[in-house]
């Protein structure tokens, strides 16, 4: 299946390699820095690219391109969830997947792409599995193993493995037992110019982070489970149980896990929160242009909208810009044309607003087009579906756990078209 | 060339591999994976690094195992003074070190180990860790590429995995059974219903080969759910459900579904749960290539739901559903503005989205569509708008109402400040007009209007085509055009005076009135034109369109050759024919078959047999499972039917002996010596038979083939033979279990041990007491059962035991070493019971040993009463001897 991984980075470095059948000689990858030379923007590789004998299925996270060079037909999803989980791995082992972090842990990286594929075949991919067959490098286990002479590698094979629950490892000890869960929602937006919604979808996890003894069972009911249209969970969600009862019943991984991921679907109709005012436009002969923004709230059941972002690709013949923002402040890159204004929280009584005057190239003919306007705000203890938790429950172990639940809206891929 | 920096790094990597240090090798290794990483060669280090395999220290093992595996194929001489390490780590009880002995055996490239390989592989395919079976099965597809010879071997240890319950093991096999021999779909059908209802268990990975293989064989065994009776009618989809059942009911010869195949929709429908985007694609396909059209929308939502996802997953998927959309826009129109494009977008995945609102639209949300498609071609990445405009071009020819809209929205486009945007509107518009001429003067002439300020090449050369295609329609308005082209003639493009050219050669046939000295002037004009293909160009018409007494018979067609009606171009989508390739898989992205594709068969026009799926229910239970349960208590025991004479129930032995005998000297044997012992375990081959083990090793310096018992052997016992060893390396040794019925009695077992050159005879005595099998019964049932047993079937003696046999403890342990037997728990003190039966006959064999100091008296009860007196002989012996 997965015959070798390169991982390249932005300047296009080859710097790492990992071949899990013979060796594929790294010239395999011209082609690939072909396609990126090609490519206008690094976002713009195409994630499938065929040579005369290979076939290369490359990701791009964190600015680094994981490769992976495939020789016969297997399914193209297969390789590209594989390569964003091993890139999750790396984050969850390093904190981090950089360049840097990769290259400090070399070791590490190698023995856990062994652990990951055997013969280009996912071998263990569960974070609780790998932890016991790695363990994560810190600080203190560092010291300790450079005394006692241990090391990182455990000896037996991780009890999860063979376990039905495979996700959790056995005899998990903590002094203080927590659950917490938070409810993020994200907001999938089109505003057209006249500011009426063209599409409008919410999407939401619920993520968890689950530190308790032993092996509870927990459940979690909702007061308006309707409000899901579609899910997807975790493999220790019993599904039966869901589609009876609508109750989410789960021995849980231990630590960090994404419980559930959901959509609520465009047809119910969602409340955006947040207005903007524009007016953008260019003179014909003049070089001069017009640029007005103002932000408001508008459904936010009370809430405060907070760490607002505006940003704004500029059409190429602005040369440069001249705005005074009335609250935080706004930065606009000459070269890539972006503007981009950090503005902070909303406050009701006195709207932020963005004003100023846009200098064009001289003698250049005015944009056809106004810039699109990407839109990030966060509203904090909001769901925006109306999505509430009613209960969580805990059986098969003795002790009380301490619970929360936190909701958060954001906006994800909101946009205004101007 | 090596620099000599790097020569000197690496010597004082040697010495440090070379020290004594634990921590200074480990350093030295973790540099050395530093290196491999990066892609220098480490390879001459390989002696220095293969002595540190046997190391104690996992890690370091575990960084010479990476090393290993990378150069092992550079350096196979030394690669093999590692494989006895390998080779004993495979008998480790920790199943990891197993299990990881195996993957970097198996992984050692080497053609010389495929013997070794076979064997571990075949070994540990019974083991009794399911995660070392799983390592087996990957084993299997590495052998298979280092070997395509050993194929009908591997598929025999297939064949067994397959019927691996496990759910670790089952994906694994599956991708060694899609890699060695996909076409052996008989091997399925047995494991068919356990694969679909293992599935939802089984780890995600192996979900989706399963389920991909399932696809397979689910369109060779059973017939096509799409009735082509029941045209499905995309837009009524609503009234189809409703009338569903009224329409079974009427249909004649109705269709029904075999119950396998809606085990099959029925398992993999969970799975569009499945946080793995790979699962829900594969679960996708499966419904889109075997599910009832009806039932196809339930995929539509989990697929939308994926766009959410990565960037790469986004693409692959609008791959798929545009695919999908050509066929069936129904599925997809209600979740048409999840497929609006962002300015935020990469390239290609804003192709893809147009792609597929181009094949949504219809004549109801078109305007919808159309509306949307105008911001598009407002857009700043001009590429985009550009695509833009031949989507709008594509539905205005497949929608035959909004032709005329689509039209007007382009000819306002001419206008445009973007030269690429202007000219695909030109090129579109071009083919547009083709369709329907006739009608459209009016946009011919606004763009003879517009032509001065048009300066895309390929945008002009399309508009002058235009004008000399439909001349007739506007008479009045291409000579000026061709005037206005004479003028202007030696500063256009190329492609543009191939256009003036022809355009002035239709109008001189038409129109040659107004036109003769213009045309005449431009073929002037082209005839000293500096590209050649002009000049050749204008030469040939030339010859064509004017008359002189040179000119062949050709001119008379001149008409017919420029003025011929042409085909208008067919505006297609790219995907209408990647359904040829399964959904979800490679070839379909790539659009072109990849290497390994296996072709999804048509239905079968009358379902293969169904019965073959079927499975019996008592299964012959597996070495395996056995060792497990004798390890647990005997209760557990009782679960596994194991065919017992009804009121004996077999336990487990109480002891077993580890001593082995000698059945083959390697003297006599030339090399090959035997060895048996019994296992006291109740045989797998037979109920009347007993459980030996046979070790067999080559003390040999070649290795020995086809080790068999021979057919026509022994004094009519009947044996099970062992399977034929295929080969035994020098050193090596190998043990193999067999069963032999001795029928209750001691006469020795005869047979020929041979190897492929030689034969031996080769003899098993038994020792009485292993020719029974112990049971369990209470002490009262003992005594009943005694008391049946007595007269001629009860034989005694009485002996004088030595003192250091006489605590309990010693009494019980000499007599089970001596025989089989299970012992009774006794309520009295110096009596000491034990049962058990024989193993051909299943005859009750109940011994009792009673003390009185300083005698004891032994007595027997069976009806067996030679085997009665020889036990006693043998338990005298036991309990008079002194010694452990």
């Amino acid at each position: 299946m997965i015959h070798s991984l390169f991982l390249v980075n932005a300047s296009g470095d080859i710097f790492l390699e990992k071949h899990w059948k013979s060796v594929v000689s790294r010239s395999v990858c011209d082609y690939f820095f072909e396609a990126v030379e090609r490519a206008t923007e690094p976002e713009n590789v195409p994630p499938v690219i065929p040579t005369p004998h290979h076939c290369l299925i490359n990701v791009l996270r964190q600015r680094i391109y994981f490769v992976a060079v495939i020789q016969s037909e297997v399914p193209p999803l297969f390789v590209i969830e594989f390569l964003h989980r091993v890139v999750d791995t790396f984050q969850d082992y390093f904190g981090v997947c950089t360049e840097a972090a990769v290259k400090d842990n070399v070791v590490v990286v190698y023995e856990l792409l062994e652990e990951m594929l055997d013969n280009g075949f996912p071998l263990a991919t569960e974070s609780n599995i790998l932890k016991e067959l790695i363990k994560p490098p810190t600080i203190l286990r560092t010291v300790v193993n450079t005394i006692t002479g241990s090391t990182n590698v455990g000896e037996q094979l991780p009890t999860g493995q063979l376990s039905v629950v495979p996700w959790r490892r056995t005899g998990v000890k903590y002094t203080n037992n927590e659950a917490y869960f938070d409810v993020v929602e994200e907001i999938d937006a089109i505003i057209d110019k006249s500011g009426s919604t063209i599409t409008a979808e919410i999407q939401g996890v619920i993520d968890a982070c689950v530190k308790l003894t032993g092996m509870p069972d927990l459940t979690l009911s909702f007061m308006n489970p309707r409000l899901l249209d579609d899910v997807s969970f975790h493999p220790c969600v019993r599904f039966k149980r869901w589609e009876a009862e609508r109750i989410l019943s789960f021995v849980p991984p231990d630590g960090n896990f994404r419980l559930l991921s959901y959509h609520v679907s465009s047809q119910n109709l969602v409340a955006i929160p947040v207005y903007v005012k524009h007016n953008i436009s260019f003179r014909e002969g003049s070089s001069q242009g017009r640029f007005e923004l103002t932000l408001g709230p508008k459904q936010t059941m009370g809430k405060a909208v907070e760490s607002v972002l505006v940003s704004s690709q500029l059409p190429r013949g602005v040369l440069n810009a001249n705005l005074s923002p009335s609250q935080g402040t706004y930065t606009f890159d000459p070269v890539t044309k972006l503007l981009s204004w950090d503005v902070g929280k909303i406050n009701p009584q006195k709207l932020p607003s963005l004003k100023g005057s846009m200098s064009l190239q001289t003698g250049a003919s005015k944009p056809d087009e106004n810039p699109t306007i990407n839109l990030q705000f966060k509203i904090q203890q909001l769901a925006v579906s109306g999505l509430k938790v009613n209960r969580l429950d805990m059986y098969g172990e003795k002790y009380k756990p301490f619970k929360g639940i936190k909701y958060m809206t954001k906006a994800g891929k909101f946009q205004v078209r101007t | 060339m090596l620099s000599p920096w790097f020569l000197c790094r690496n010597e004082d990597l040697k010495e440090m591999l070379e020290s004594n240090k634990e921590s200074l090798k480990l350093e030295a290794m973790k540099r050395i994976v530093g290196l491999i990483a990066k892609g220098k060669n480490a390879s001459e280090l390989f002696p220095a690094v293969v002595k540190n395999v046997a190391s104690k220290n996992i890690e370091l093992k575990k960084l010479v195992y990476v090393y290993l595996v990378r150069y092992a194929e550079e350096q196979q001489d030394l690669a093999l003074l590692s494989i006895s390490t390998f080779q004993r780590a495979l008998k480790d009880p920790n199943q990891l070190i197993r299990a990881s002995a195996l993957r970097v055996l198996s992984s050692i490239r080497v053609p010389i180990i495929v013997p070794i390989m076979m064997l571990a592989i075949k070994e540990a395919a019974t083991d009794l860790s399911p995660y070392v079976r799983k390592t087996a099965a990957h084993a299997i597809q590495k052998l298979y590429s280092l070997d395509p010879d050993q194929k009908e071997h591997l598929i025999e240890v297939i064949e067994k995995l397959l019927k691996d319950k496990s759910t670790l093991v089952a994906g694994s096999v599956v991708m060694a059974f899609e890699e060695v021999c996909p076409d052996r779909i008989d091997l399925i059908h047995k494991n068919y219903r356990k694969l679909c209802n293992l599935l939802v268990d089984v780890e995600e990975w192996g979900q989706v080969v399963i389920i991909h293989m399932l696809t397979r064989y689910a369109r060779t065994q059973f017939v096509s759910p799409w009735r082509e009776d029941a045209v499905f009618d995309e837009n009524s989809a609503k009234a189809f459900y409703d009338s569903e059942e009224e329409r079974r009911v009427d249909q004649s010869k109705p269709y029904i579904m075999d119950p396998d195949h809606r085990l099959l929709l029925r398992n993999t429908k969970p799975l569009l749960q499945s946080r793995n985007t790979a699962v829900v694609m594969a679960v996708s396909q499966l419904y889109w290539h075997l599910a009832p059209k009806h039932e196809l929308s339930i995929i539509t939502k989990s697929l939308v739901r994926l766009l959410r996802s990565h960037r790469e997953v986004q693409y692959i998927v609008l791959q798929n559903i545009a695919t999908m959309s050509i066929q069936r826009k129904g599925m997809f129109e209600p979740f048409m503005k999840s497929f609006y494009v962002r300015s935020t977008d990469a390239t290609h995945i804003k192709t893809l989205k147009l792609e597929i609102l181009t094949n949504l639209a219809n004549e109801a949300n078109i305007s919808t569509i159309l509306r949307e498609f105008q911001t598009y071609v407002k857009s700043q990445d001009k590429a985009f708008a550009a695509a833009t405009i031949q989507a709008i071009g594509c539905c205005a020819t497949n929608i035959s109402e909004v032709t005329d809209t689509c039209l007007n929205g382009l000819v306002l486009l001419l206008s445009n400040r973007d030269e690429t945007v202007v000219a695909e509107s030109v090129v579109v518009i071009k083919k547009l007009l083709q369709t329907q001429p006739s009608q459209h003067s009016d946009i011919i002439k606004h763009m003879a209007k517009l032509f001065d300020n048009i300066t895309v090449p390929m945008a002009r050369a399309s508009i002058l085509w235009l004008m000399g295609e439909y001349c007739e329609h506007v008479p009045k308005i291409a000579p000026d055009v061709l005037r206005k082209m004479a003028k202007t003639f030696t500063d256009e493009e190329d492609i543009v005076k191939l256009q003036i050219v022809n355009l002035a050669a239709k109008l001189y046939l038409t129109n040659s009135k107004q036109t003769k000295l213009l045309t005449q002037y431009i073929l002037n004009l082209g005839k000293y034109d500096q590209n050649y293909d002009i000049r050749d160009r204008t030469r040939f018409i030339r010859q064509l369109i004017v008359p002189n007494e040179k000119s062949g018979a050709l001119s008379k067609y001149a008409r017919r050759i420029l003025m011929a009606p042409k085909p208008a171009p067919v505006l297609q989508s790219a995907f209408k024919d990647r359904d040829r390739f399964q959904l979800g898989t490679l070839s379909h992205t790539l659009n072109s078959q990849a290497s390994g594709y296996l072709e999804l068969s048509d239905w079968p026009a009358v379902a293969p047999d169904q019965s073959v799926r079927n499975v019996e229910v008592v299964e012959p239970v597996r070495l395996p499972c056995i060792y497990l349960v004798f390890k647990d208590n005997v209760k557990n025991f009782d679960a596994v039917s194991w065919p017992v004479c009804v009121s004996l129930q077999a336990s487990s032995p109480v002891f077993v002996p580890e001593t082995s005998h000698e059945l083959l000297h390697r003297m006599t044997g030339k090399g090959l010596s035997a060895q048996y012992r019994f296992t006291r375990q109740p045989c797998i081959y037979g109920n009347s038979m007993v459980s030996l083990q046979l070790t067999l090793s080559n003390s040999t310096d070649q290795a020995l083939e086809n080790i068999h018992i021979s057919e026509k052997s022994s004094t009519g016992q009947n044996i099970h033979r062992f399977n034929a060893i295929e080969r035994l390396e020098p050193q090596a040794s190998v043990t193999v279990s067999m069963g032999v019925d001795f029928n209750d009695s001691t006469q020795a077992a005869n047979f020929q041990l041979c190897t492929k050159e030689d034969e031996f005879s080769v003899s098993i005595q038994p020792a009485v007491g292993e020719l029974l099998l112990p049971i369990t019964m209470s002490e009262a049932d003992f005594t009943k059962e005694q008391g049946k047993l007595v007269g001629m079937n009860e034989s005694s003696a009485t002996i004088t035991m030595t003192p250091e046999n006489v605590s309990s403890q010693s009494v019980n342990r000499k007599v089970v070493s001596v025989a089989n037997l299970g012992v009774i728990p006794s309520g009295q003190e110096n009596i000491y019971r034990f049962s058990g039966k024989t193993v051909s006959s299943g005859s009750l064999v109940l011994v009792s040993v009673v003390l009185k100091d300083p005698d004891a008296v032994i007595t027997i009860n069976t009806e067996k009463t030679v085997m009665g007196s020889m036990l006693l002989r043998q338990v005298k012996t036991a309990l008079t001897n002194s010694g452990p």
